[in-house]
């Protein structure tokens, strides 16, 4: 697979912060196995901001808590900067982790909580003071020392928790689901609060989240999970605009999922001709007569009422639906091959639309933006 | 309108209670405990304070000896409770409440039977200490029974649950991610532990304390079963008072002083331990 590749070039040959190979975790409850985790390899670089995506029950959590050392794996290694570390209880690991519900000590103040790392370390009280004083300040703290977690808002909480970690100066710092709990506003501020501590402190961050558009924003890798396996490892954009599998085209974003039959092949590339003046390249290995399905964008897609002329990708339809969307305009269109495809158009100008409900159109597209998909 | 009634008509039947039960008792027994005289003549309410000094100077070893074995057997019931209960909140998995019903299964006969099972346990030359004495391990003239630590060991035994019941909702309630945060804040075990889990179980050691030294104080079966004629507790003297001498007045008047007595121990100890902040806890 080209994404291990990558994954492999990115780290380069320096020691991997983080490495998981072959993790396998199979929980037994009520006399049944639960495979959470089915066989998980992964190497994360030093200071890098990496996502573990995917939906409810994947395996995020269970992946984070096996380098945490919460969890044992079942099978496999988990290497920390080239240690094996199977077996080592989490206090003994240079890693810190950000519970999904903050797990901060209620009985404690804010300065007890972040103290508290350091101070069973045993570094000396003074640097303990200095330290605290200044994470407090990154986080935005400063005179809320005193207060019990409860008297915190959500986001001051989260923050807090953040500190806590951070104040111990971690080797990795473990995110799982940090903003969860917080509202969309908050959130977004928090996303952006949170990519500048990590370009700041230069620690490697491993955040999990559901989020699509958050692994987006904030990684600079992400690994899309799903039942318990890795279905694509990749910089944001190459999962964005090239997913692997139908599950991550369907789970990232607005994809169009199309196949068809291949009639021919045309250098490196498979040709569908659904019907006369109908073209879709796909590049790949697939030959005459395979079925290939593929992805498309729908910002990739052009719509016009004449048909398009050149090498490109073209397909026919009908619009069936035009919603205004401000920067852009979501047409659907039921093509030939009885696929509905959605389109973004981008409202450059304040023309009218190009198509009305019920038209003619011609979709196109630059064969480049078409991804033959596995299964 | 109905709706400002609602609260009040909720607690009306409670309240009833008390009021009937509770509250006309105590001023009853409060101004016997100023009264003079006997069941032949009757009692008249002379304010006869003298009751309390009297009952102080004369009984003075009782109270004492009675709150010595309340502190005694309340330290004995944390030291046999918490682990307990911490095993079943923690280690329990999904057989916690068999558990806990196994430990409160002895208190589902009589409490007046289960302290005369213990003497005839412990006696001199019963089932336990009997074998001891002929396989020569013992002194012959070894006893339990009739000895202050009898009592002690009635009263911890007796009181056990009531112990182990608030602690261990204490510790249920104890999110295990605080542990494992603690533990990934670099905390080891014994740290994680006192540090985490023994503060936010404080609240419900307190309250165990509070069900336990109460009732132990005031306890009179423990002594009267196992304790012999030397271990008298305070509750012996004044169910003698009562029930053998009708003295009511010097009766209700110890009560009154064992009931001073505790009120001040149990707020100075809740000053002492915080508690406000400790409660605020548990409620979080
Ligand atoms: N202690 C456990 N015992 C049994 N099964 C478990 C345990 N922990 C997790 N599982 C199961 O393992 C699977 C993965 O769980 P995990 O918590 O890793 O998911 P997740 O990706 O973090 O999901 P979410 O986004 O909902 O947090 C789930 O099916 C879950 O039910
Ligand atoms: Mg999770």
């Amino acid at each position: 697979m080209t994404e291990t590749v990558e994954a492999d070039t990115a780290t380069g040959t320096e020691l991997a912060a983080i490495e998981l190979r072959r993790v396998v975790k199979t929980f037994h409850s009520h006399g049944e196995a639960v495979p959470a985790v089915k066989g998980v390899d992964l190497a994360i670089g030093q200071g890098e901001f990496f996502s573990l995506l995917g939906p409810s029950g994947c395996g995020k959590t269970t992946t984070m808590r096996m380098i945490a050392g919460f969890d044992e794996p079942t099978e496999g290694e988990v290497f920390l900067h080239g240690s094996d570390v199977v077996g080592v209880p989490p206090n003994r690991r240079d890693i810190n982790m950000v519970f999904q519900s903050y797990a901060l000590f209620p009985h404690m103040s804010v300065l007890e909580n972040v103290a508290f790392g350091l101070r069973r370390k045993g570094v000396p009280k003074d640097e303990v003071a200095r330290r605290v004083g200044e994470m407090l300040e990154i986080v935005d703290l400063t005179g809320r020392e005193k207060r019990r977690p409860r008297e915190l808002s959500g986001g001051q909480q989260q923050r807090v928790a953040l500190a806590r970690a951070l104040v111990n100066r971690p080797r990795a710092l473990l995110l799982d689901e940090p903003l969860g709990a917080l509202d969309l506003k908050l959130r977004q501020a928090m996303q952006v609060e949170l990519k500048r501590i990590q370009r700041e402190v230069g620690i490697t961050f491993v955040y999990v989240t559901h989020d699509q558009n958050e692994a987006l924003t904030m990684s600079d890798r992400i690994a899309v999970m799903n039942d318990g396996l890795i279905e694509q490892l990749g910089t944001p954009r190459e999962i964005y605009e090239r997913p692997a599998t139908k599950f991550v085209a369907g789970f990232i974003g607005t994809s169009n999922v199309l196949s068809g039959t291949v009639s021919r092949r045309d250098a490196a590339a498979a040709v569908i001709e659904p019907g006369p003046g109908e073209r879709i390249v796909v590049p790949g290995t697939a030959s005459a007569g395979d079925v290939v399905e593929f992805t498309v964008r729908p910002e990739k897609i052009d719509v016009r009422t004449e048909q398009p002329d050149g090498e490109g990708c073209a397909l026919r339809g009908t619009v069936t639906e035009v919603v205004y969307l401000g920067t852009f305009t979501n047409y659907n269109v039921q093509t030939s091959t009885a696929a509905e495809v959605v389109v973004f158009v981008q409202n450059v100008s304040s023309a009218d639309d190009v198509a009305a409900r019920g038209d003619s159109v011609w979709l196109s597209w630059d064969p480049r933006h078409s991804y033959a998909i596995g299964a | 309108m109905r709706r400002r009634l609602v609260p009040y008509l909720l607690i009306l039947p409670g309240g009833l209670w008390l009021a009937i039960f509770f509250v006309v008792p105590m001023v009853v027994m409060l101004s016997f405990s100023l009264m003079e005289g006997d069941v032949v003549n009757g009692f008249a309410l002379t304010w006869h304070w003298q009751n309390y000094t009297e009952g102080i100077s004369t009984y003075a070893d009782q109270l004492v000896r009675s709150l010595l074995y309340g502190v005694l057997a309340t330290a004995a019931c944390i030291l046999l409770a918490y682990p307990a209960a911490y095993w079943i909140a923690f280690r329990g998995g999904v057989r916690k409440t068999t558990y806990l019903f196994l430990m409160l299964l002895p208190f589902f006969v009589s409490f007046v039977l289960r302290t005369f099972s213990w003497k005839f346990l412990l006696a001199d030359d019963g089932i336990v200490l009997g074998p001891l004495k002929s396989a020569g391990l013992l002194p012959q003239d070894f006893h339990v029974i009739a000895t202050g630590f009898a009592v002690v060991a009635g009263l911890t035994y007796n009181y056990l649950p009531f112990m182990v019941l608030p602690i261990y909702v204490a510790l249920e309630r104890v999110d295990p991610t605080m542990v494992e945060a603690a533990q990934d804040l670099y905390a080891g075990r014994a740290q994680a532990f006192l540090r985490v889990v023994f503060p936010l179980s404080l609240p419900g050691v307190f309250a165990g304390v509070l069900m336990t030294f109460v009732p132990v104080s005031a306890d009179y079966v423990n002594a009267t079963v196992l304790g012999g004629t030397n271990n008298t507790m305070i509750g012996n003297i004044i169910q003698n008072l009562y029930l053998v001498n009708s003295d009511y007045p010097e009766a209700a008047a110890l009560s009154f002083t064992l009931m001073a007595i505790l009120l001040v121990g149990i707020f100075l100890y809740a000053r002492a331990l915080g508690t406000e902040d400790v409660l605020e806890v548990a409620t979080r």
